[in-house]
């Protein structure tokens, strides 16, 4: 097999949480090679160092890999370059506002101390109003936040930029 | 090294000649990544407490994943003291083996929650602290430490902005919430201090080439941070009459002894269990 065809198996592996994004739309695959004596050797970043989904994806991309075949493997997982949402792909936006979770800004400078608290609002996936209202900073995953749209009245997560 | 040695005074062990200087780098940096560590995973399990119990539930969820951010940084860093130690001890060996003297987190992580403010109190000081001490490890030339900091540095500035937030709303809100807070700041302050100290550890390591952050360095970026949102909630920086110390050199409050069982129970009754 060739490092594109490897890289085509691993990367179409779907985050367990957010089942419409691949890793290759998330942006975790870092690397994929084979090093001189056959095996192959996959690398992933987490998105956040304590999200559980790592840990679950590092044995999926392991099991789609076996069994393509592969035998010789190693999964490593690196923590630098530290993951950015900016590596989410344009597909992965889309995927993410077809299956009503806002995705990810433009990131933006940490607070200051003498500017606390300014966001900007999040566009409701439903109807596309950026009429939404911040209702937690912390959702249902360490990678979401939780907003209510003040036009159609839905809640909605939103991929935090980071 | 040999398991047991984080435990051991490093200064003495220097003084009578035991140990040659790399060793000394070797245990110095050890024990500074496992203080790091320690103060991560008991605020974790500390945080974790309030599932269930917080005031609403999307607090449920706030804490439940600062307190996820607070484990993944603990299980790189423990795992990586664990790595340098070279006895054979892992992440799971250092969290759950250990017993309360032997853990080097300052005291400030093991209290008591106390009411929700007294929390957020806590979470403003920890949080801004943990802001700063990433902030510098971004330029560590150790790269472990300098890659965790470079993760970690944007997910503590979320955790540092949601007590911000509520530090503001609780402060410059009804008399009850404003006189509320300033009781919880005035209950953690003395714990502030101790972070602050510049052990003997952190102070080897941040000499040149710079390893470590010396915590001493990070104060005035933090004062000037907290102070601000003191001042903006309409509350008062406390002047305590006491402090804490001793958390680095393994020596604890009470409160670690009771919170040592719920955190290790699990794991010391079912050795090896997995799920």
């Amino acid at each position: 097999m060739t490092v594109a065809q490897l890289r085509e198996i691993a990367g179409t592996v779907t985050d367990p949480e957010i089942p419409v994004l691949t890793v290759h739309d998330l942006g975790i695959l870092r690397d994929v090679r084979v090093t001189a004596d056959g095996t192959v050797e996959v690398t992933l970043t987490p998105t956040y160092t304590g999200c559980p989904a790592t840990a679950v994806i590092a044995g999926d991309v392991e099991t789609a890999l076996r069994t393509a075949g592969v035998t010789r493997l190693r999964i490593r997982t690196v923590l630098s370059p530290a993951w950015t949402t900016d590596w989410m792909s344009h597909d992965g936006h889309r995927k993410l506002r077809e299956y009503g979770i806002a995705p990810p800004g433009a990131r933006q400078p940490a607070c200051s101390g003498r500017s606390i608290g300014l966001i900007l609002s999040a566009r409701c996936p439903r109807c596309g109003s950026t009429d939404t209202r911040e209702i937690s900073r912390f959702g249902s995953t360490p990678c979401k936040s939780l907003w209510s749209c003040l036009s159609c009245a839905e809640p909605f997560d939103s991929f935090k930029a980071i | 090294m040999t398991a047991g040695t984080l435990s051991q005074p490093l200064a003495g062990a220097i003084d009578r000649g035991d140990i040659d200087r790399a060793e000394v780098d070797q245990i110095a940096l050890a024990t500074y990544v496992l203080g790091l560590g320690d103060d991560a995973l008991i605020l974790a399990q500390r945080l974790g407490e309030w599932i269930t119990r917080a005031p609403q539930i999307e607090e449920d969820i706030a804490l439940g994943n600062i307190a996820l951010d607070l484990l993944g940084q603990a299980r790189t860093l423990l795992s990586y003291a664990g790595e340098i130690e070279g006895a054979g001890r892992d992440e799971d060996d250092l969290a759950y083996l250990r017993d309360e003297r032997e853990f080097r987190n300052v005291h400030l992580v093991e209290i008591e929650n106390g009411d929700f403010a007294v929390t957020m109190a806590r979470q403003l000081i920890f949080s801004g602290y943990q802001y700063e001490l990433y902030t510098a490890l971004l330029t560590s030339t150790d790269p472990t430490l300098s890659a965790l900091a470079a993760k970690a540095v944007k997910e503590v500035a979320y955790h540092r902005d949601h007590a911000t937030q509520w530090v503001l709303r609780l402060g410059d809100g009804t008399a009850e919430s404003h006189h509320r807070m300033q009781a919880a700041l005035d209950r953690v302050w003395p714990y502030v201090e101790e972070i602050f100290d510049t052990a003997d550890t952190a102070n080897l390591l941040a000499a040149p080439p710079g390893i470590a952050a010396d915590p001493a360095g990070l104060r005035p970026a933090w004062s000037g941070y907290v102070e601000n949102v003191i001042a903006a909630a309409t509350l008062v920086v406390p002047k305590p009459t006491w402090r804490s110390r001793g958390g680095r050199a393994g020596y604890h409050s009470e409160n670690l002894g009771h919170l040592l069982p719920d955190m290790q129970n699990l794991h010391r009754s079912h050795p090896g269990a997995r799920w």
